[in-house]
């Protein structure tokens, strides 16, 4: 293989890594934001997936992509609304409502969806195009990966540095991060801590509605079942991997985007492994990371567990 | 006075201090009365506290001094009755509330962070920085408090580092912090040592000095006797408030009880026989692979108690789960009759019979939603005793339940009841009557007054003593100085995972363990 081959697939791993990890990291800045606050969602897959139709629907149904972008941050709040109501309000075990949830997401779908296209053709769309930016884009190698994305990837970039700072810096964070571990903390000094939960996970969701409506937007041009195909687990993993830090959950999700950017890569090079091997391997490293994942020490004491005052 | 310059100034009491001639007290509870699914807790309290006093409110478990505290607090809304705070009828939905009327609490528990620094503990909720954290204002605040009250604590220390004892001057601060007027302070002194208690009294009557007013909620007759007054609390009615100065420890007893109380204890004089239990080096490692233990070596005798003083935390837990099985030591050797213990597991212990109390009773000693006979045979469901082949024998289970319900008094309709359902005395009295009836020679027992009424209390003391006299070597570790000064024949403290000095309750003090828990090793020669 010649060297120019070799940069130009490097440049293409590199810029599908970005483009990949977009939807994870809108994500899984969002629920680490919900699991700072003590809700441990089970049902970012089932949001996500929400997300992605209702960007279809809208996309396809109006042709504007960003009213698509709009709803599916909507119908992730919307989801979030659920959660928080199930959880924060009536205590019910915060795996069982995910579960719930995401069970429900993947049935309505299917069912609009079916509706929606009546045995018809399918209505698809033009997704989102790359935006290079003017002189950056034109630097070697780093201008076709960093400055040659979507818009909404840029964003995404940015959005790490802002949890980190709500997180940290300012008094609402710290009330956030009271929430997941201790929340009687918040209920002695006279602040509800169900409103401030509720906050937290529609936030969450609907920054996961975000991704799952990126997903649709800048990698498909059409709906199919069970679309976001297991991202929102990758996310839930993440945190766990990136001991509820941002900045480990940023690295845990470069290392999963990586990995999928290779291993679809892989397949058009022509490495002599089966396709379906390569596709399972973000899968399969997330297992083997929280095998090695002993210690979580940043997990939240009371994440998970329903709060009442006795 | 000029003691305390810095406090006189952010705090609205001196402003309201004009007020006090038409206002003598800071608040009053008159008939409040709240029921939970039918329990009456509090029935038609009254309750007064004038300004810049210590009241006590005194009283067994589930007397109802918790409800009180809850409803002053905001926690519940009394079904009846109204609170007065400075003159001023009141309707408390929620501490925040009870905050903006100057009401603070410090609860039992701790309602810490520890992944917060202490700072962090303290400012978080109060909503007085603004959206982004700024806390200059807040360490010039604490740092003058501190200093008014001679509280000393690094700001920036995270709670995990702080020993439990320092954590309560982190929620002392918290309260001075929302310049509260009235402060609730909920069993303040279980987790602290006698020389920390003593501070935090000196502290409590700077407060009042400085216009506070104090509600104490504790079951110590020793605290109670600092106190102006005290409210006497039973079967969730107030049943009387005296002058501290006009009663006496025996009288409050009666009063909480209903009835009079021994605190004298008959001990036997039985000499010590054949050493049944001998420790040597003992070491073990915690969570984070911190020493627990530390050379850790003790004997204990037939007819024989071995007392354990010391603050919680200070691996007592570790040395009952090591010497138990359920804990394995990375150093030293246990012999038990003469035989190499270390390595067993805990089945094994029970197989040689050593009874384990363990401290936290319906966590480790009882599974909640089992029924009362299910746990007086826990641990020993294999044995043949209780099983028919391959299943157990629901019959000679029954019997012995009833047996054992009748012999030790629990207080329950039958034995198919879970024991979750029982008050902490009936559950302990479980534990108690399987541990016994299971086990002979050792027994290991963790705190097993903790959170107990006094006429529990004489029974665990008269059940520990007749098993002394039956010839059982006992290790007793309590944070009740009174039980181990009552029941033991040396008491050894621990500090640290270490055993820093043993005494011999007939001729030590109360101060001289205390300095011992407070981690001042006996000098060399005494």
């Amino acid at each position: 293989m010649s060297g120019l081959f070799q940069e130009a697939i490097l440049i293409s791993i590199f810029a599908a890594t970005l483009r990949t990890m977009t939807p994870l990291l809108f994500s899984a800045m969002g629920e680490l934001v919900t699991q700072r606050a003590g809700i441990w969602n089970m049902g970012v897959e089932g949001t996500m997936l929400m997300g992605s139709f209702i960007a279809y629907f809208v996309a396809t149904s109006t042709g504007s992509l960003w009213l698509a972008v709009l709803a599916a941050i909507l119908a992730g709040a919307v989801m979030g609304l659920i959660i928080a109501f199930m959880t924060a309000t009536m205590r019910v075990d915060h795996f069982v409502t995910g579960l719930g949830l995401n069970l429900f997401a993947g049935g309505i779908t299917l069912y609009w969806f079916q509706s929606y296209v009546r045995g018809g053709p399918q209505p698809s769309f033009a997704g989102f195009e790359d935006v290079p930016l003017p002189f950056l884009s034109d630097i070697p190698f780093i201008g076709p990966v960093l400055f040659s994305q979507r818009l909404l990837t840029y964003a995404a970039l940015f959005i790490v540095p802002a949890i980190w700072f709500l997180l940290y810096r300012t008094r609402y964070g710290l009330e956030l991060r009271c929430l997941g571990e201790n929340p009687k903390a918040l209920d002695v000094k006279g602040l509800s801590v169900p409103v401030r939960q509720y906050g937290a996970v529609m936030f969450g969701s609907a920054m996961t509605g975000l991704g799952g409506g990126f997903l649709m937007l800048a990698f498909s041009d059409r709906f199919i079942a069970d679309f976001s195909a297991g991202r929102g687990w990758i996310v839930v993993v993440a945190l766990i991997a990136g001991n509820w830090k941002p900045k480990g959950v940023l690295m845990a999700v470069v290392a999963f985007a990586l990995l999928e950017a290779i291993a679809t890569h892989a397949q058009v090079v022509g490495v002599g492994v089966p396709r379906q091997l390569l596709l399972a391997l973000p899968y399969l490293a997330s297992i083997i990371l929280l095998m090695g994942v002993r210690f979580r020490t940043g997990q939240p004491a009371m994440l998970g567990f329903p709060y009442s005052r006795e | 006075m000029s003691l305390l310059p810095s406090i006189k100034e952010p705090t609205p009491a001196n402003a309201r201090k004009a007020g006090t001639e038409e206002t003598p007290l800071a608040l009053r509870v008159e008939g409040l009365t709240k029921r939970f699914a039918g329990v009456t807790a509090n029935d038609g309290v009254d309750f007064e506290l004038e300004v810049g006093e210590i009241h006590c409110l005194f009283g067994e478990n589930g007397a109802g001094k918790s409800t009180l505290s809850a409803c002053i607090f905001g926690f519940c809304t009394p079904d009846a009755g109204q609170i007065v705070v400075r003159g001023q009828p009141v309707e408390m939905h929620s501490p925040r509330d009870a905050i903006k009327l100057g009401i603070g609490m410090v609860h039992q528990h701790f309602v810490l962070v520890p992944e917060f620094t202490v700072l962090e503990n303290i400012i978080v909720g109060t909503q007085k920085s603004g959206w982004r954290l700024d806390d200059r204002a807040a360490r010039q605040k604490l740092k003058s408090l501190c200093d008014a009250y001679g509280i000393e604590i690094d700001l920036d220390a995270y709670v995990w580092e702080l020993a439990v004892g320092r954590q309560q001057w982190v929620e002392i601060l918290k309260a001075l912090y929302l310049d509260v007027q009235i402060l609730i302070l909920d069993e303040p002194t279980a987790v602290l040592t006698p020389d920390e208690s003593a501070r935090l009294f000196a502290i409590m009557r700077k407060m009042c000095a400085n216009g506070m007013s104090i509600i104490l909620i504790t079951h110590k007759v020793a605290e109670v006797m600092q106190s102006n007054r005290v409210t006497v609390l039973r079967k969730g009615k107030a049943v009387a408030t005296v002058q501290t100065k006009d009663t006496s420890p025996e009288e409050l007893a009666r009063l909480m009880v209903g009835r009079e109380v021994s605190f004298s204890v008959n001990k036997s004089t039985v000499a010590p026989g054949d050493t049944v239990l001998e420790v040597s080096g003992l070491g073990a490692r915690g969570y984070w692979n911190e020493a627990v233990l530390n050379q850790v070596s003790l004997s204990i005798a037939r007819h024989e108690i071995l007392g354990i003083a010391g603050v919680a935390g200070n691996g007592q837990k570790e040395l009952f789960e090591v010497l138990s099985g359920v804990r394995w030591s990375r150093e030293g050797t246990i012999r038990l009759n003469g035989e190499d213990v270390s390595r067993l597991t805990p089945r094994a212990m029970m197989d040689r019979g050593v009874g384990h109390i363990p401290d936290d009773r319906f966590r480790e000693g009882l599974v909640g939603p089992f029924s009362i006979a299910e746990n007086l045979i826990l641990g020993w469901q294999r044995n043949a005793k209780y099983r028919s082949g391959l299943f157990l024998d629901r019959g000679k289970i029954a019997a012995l339940s009833k047996t054992m319900m009748a012999r030790y008094q629990i207080a329950a309709r039958d034995d198919e009841v879970p024991v979750e359902n029982l008050s902490g005395g009936n559950a302990q009295k479980v534990i108690l009557a399987r541990e016994f009836l299971h086990s002979s020679g050792l027994l290991l027992a963790n705190q097993p007054t903790r959170g107990l009424d006094i006429g529990v209390i004489e029974y665990v003391y008269a059940q520990l003593l007749q098993k002394r006299e039956e010839g059982f070597a006992i290790l007793l570790a309590s944070e009740e100085l009174s039980d181990l000064f009552n029941l033991a024949d040396r008491i050894a403290v621990m500090f640290k995972g270490e055993i820093v000095g043993v005494v011999d309750p007939k001729t030590a003090t109360v101060e001289e363990v205390g300095m011992l828990m407070a981690g001042r090793r006996m000098e060399a020669g005494r």
